[in-house]
């Protein structure tokens, strides 16, 4: 047979090397130019037959030359993929077989081949099987590492997911948290309004109650003037007289000492009268004034009887028709307390004004015998806190009403006649303001009281 | 000539008792005075015919000017004596309302605070000069 064509087995073989090599160890990707030479290994192989066939040298050497070139091709690659674990193993497999047959190689021909030939023959023998082995482990180290890569893979991807799903997430959770901040925004801004429009109501609730207020100190102004000019132009009068008299030769003592004593007099009711209007001036401008908070030594009996004038004035002036009779139990001695006045006189005022409405109210049903009476009662506990009870024998309040008449902006009034804050404010300012206590005391039909307590 | 001033303000009395302290001293004219319009009726009850003329104020609690100024004319209102005394409305509302009430009522006329006394004394001349 021929010998060379040993060679041409090899080349098939070395083929089939290459192929399985390139698919094991992914040689495209990992060593691109060396998997273009590794397709031009089969050149040598058919060289050597054609160069060997054309000088008709025959040597069973030609294969064994051929292969070499091929394992050292092949460790060339394994050597340079080192770093990869199973062409590592395939190196270390593939070591004791390729110096064996180097060694081989190199003693051909030799005596000691011959010697050794069996022993050769068992090395290789293991060799083989170490290259096998070797294989198989390289093998399934690469099927351990393919599937490490692909649980690798899949974790990246499940990492990436979840990045995505976070940045989704933080992207929810910014467009939330603005729409939470717009809202908050939204909600500080309405609340703004609200504070304002409140204060707005207050001063409005103030102003309707100095509206009630004005013409009854209209009324209320001209009594004092009405004696003050009245006063005054009689004490001239007075003086005329006096000396007159006093020209007269035949003078009469008693009647000089008459005309002085009056003269006295009508100074100290001008001087009376006088104070009573600039007293009501100056509650009037503390009524409208927004309140200092200040606290001041204040005559509750003044005060209930001067705000029970000008509530009563006030709803005249407003109703000519309108009429009750005033009645006021103010104890005497009562001692001054430490109140903010003009919110005090407010409330009073508030208290007044409501009982005058409720006695309206009834006397419009007309009963027979019905006579409107708003009664004030002051007095000094025994603890010595002051009490003020407004009282009438008016309306009274429904039993479903009487929780609520201490809310704000609750009014039972029509549409435009009552704030529904007066109640509310009076509560707030007593409590609050004062420490004090307001309770109501109702029989629907009957009449109201409302009992103010403040602290001494 | 007897009046009757009604009003709830006490100083009134010591005003027109100096007003007209001439007239007074004179005997012209004699005040009376009540401070209130039930005290007033009262008076007149007891003191049936002698007044002549009724000065009352407007706003007072309790009855009311124009209230009292009714009750009179309605108790009056019979010719047999009785004749019923005049009544001058006085107050310091001098709105036109209250005016036109007082008069529609029957009061003899109608005056605002402050009160002009001089104005006063002339027209409470003429009426007594009419009485004579």
């Amino acid at each position: 047979m021929d010998l060379n064509a040993d060679v041409l087995l090899s080349v098939v073989l070395a083929l089939f090397v290459v192929r399985g090599l390139r698919r094991f160890l992914d040689l495209p990707t990992r060593l691109p130019r060396l998997n273009q030479l590794l397709g031009w290994l089969w050149l040598p192989g058919l060289v050597l037959f054609i160069g060997a066939r054309a000088i008709h040298w025959k040597s069973d050497q030609l294969d064994e030359l051929y292969m070499l070139l091929v394992m050292l091709a092949v460790t060339t690659v394994l050597f340079l993929l080192r770093s990869y674990r199973p062409a590592r193993t395939l190196l270390l497999g593939l070591g004791p077989f390729l110096v064996l047959s180097a060694v081989e190689l190199l003693l051909s021909g030799t005596r000691l081949l011959q010697e050794y030939d069996e022993g050769f023959d068992t090395a290789k023998g293991f060799s083989f099987i170490w290259m096998f082995t070797s294989f198989f482990i390289a093998r399934s180290q690469k099927k351990h590492l393919e599937k490490e890569r692909i649980e690798r893979e899949e974790e990246e991807k499940a990492r990436r997911l979840m990045a995505a799903q976070k940045v989704e997430l933080e992207r929810l959770v910014a467009e939330r948290t603005a729409i939470l901040t717009q809202q908050a925004e939204e909600l500080r801004e309405a609340l703004t309004e609200l504070k304002t429009t409140q204060a707005q109501l207050i001063q409005a609730e103030k102003m309707a109650s100095l509206g009630e207020l004005t013409a009854g100190i209209a009324h209320e102004i001209q009594n004092p003037l009405n004696f003050v000019t009245n006063f005054s132009d009689v004490s001239a009068e007075l003086v005329t007289e006096l000396e007159e008299e006093q020209q007269n030769p035949d003078r009469d003592p008693a009647l000089e000492a008459e005309l002085l004593g009056d003269l006295k007099q009508n100074l100290l009711k001008i001087n009376h009268h006088g104070q009573r209007a600039a007293s009501i001036v100056r509650g009037m401008l503390e009524h409208s004034r927004a309140s200092t908070g200040e606290r001041q030594s204040t005559d509750l009996n003044t005060l209930a009887d001067e705000y029970l004038r000008l509530a009563y004035h006030g709803l005249r002036a407003k109703d000519k028709t309108f009429n009750a009779t005033l009645v006021t139990h103010l104890e005497p001695g009562l001692p001054p307390i430490e109140v903010v006045s003009q919110d005090v006189g407010r409330v009073l005022l508030n208290l007044f004004t409501n009982a005058f409405y409720a006695v309206q109210k009834r006397k419009e049903l007309g009963q027979p015998g019905y006579t409107p009476t708003v009664t004030v009662t002051t007095r000094q506990l025994p603890d010595g806190d002051v009490e003020v009870r407004v009282h009438d024998n008016g309306t009274g309040i429904p039993p479903a009403v009487v929780e609520k008449i201490f809310q704000p902006f609750f009014t039972t009034k029509p549409t435009g006649e009552g704030t529904g804050l007066g109640l509310s404010l009076s509560y707030d300012i007593i409590t609050k303001g004062h420490g004090g206590t307001l309770v109501v005391e109702t029989q629907e039909g009957h009449g109201t009281e409302f009992i103010v307590t403040l602290p001494h | 000539m007897k009046i009757l001033v009604v009003d709830d303000e006490a100083d009134v009395r010591t005003l027109f008792e100096q007003r007209f302290r001439r007239e007074i001293r004179s005997g012209l004219f004699s005040f009376s005075f009540a401070y209130s319009g039930e005290e007033a009726l009262d008076y007149l009850h007891a003191h049936a015919s002698e007044v002549v003329l009724i000065l009352s104020d407007i706003n007072m609690p309790g009855m009311s000017g124009l209230e009292l100024l009714r009750q009179i004319k309605q108790e009056y209102a019979a010719p047999p004596p009785p004749p019923s005394p005049q009544v001058m409305m006085i107050t310091a509302y001098g709105d036109t309302e209250s005016r036109e009430q007082a008069l529609q009522l029957g009061a003899f006329d109608f005056l605002t605070k402050p009160v002009d006394f001089a104005a006063l004394k002339d027209k409470l001349l003429t009426l007594a000069s009419h009485e004579n």
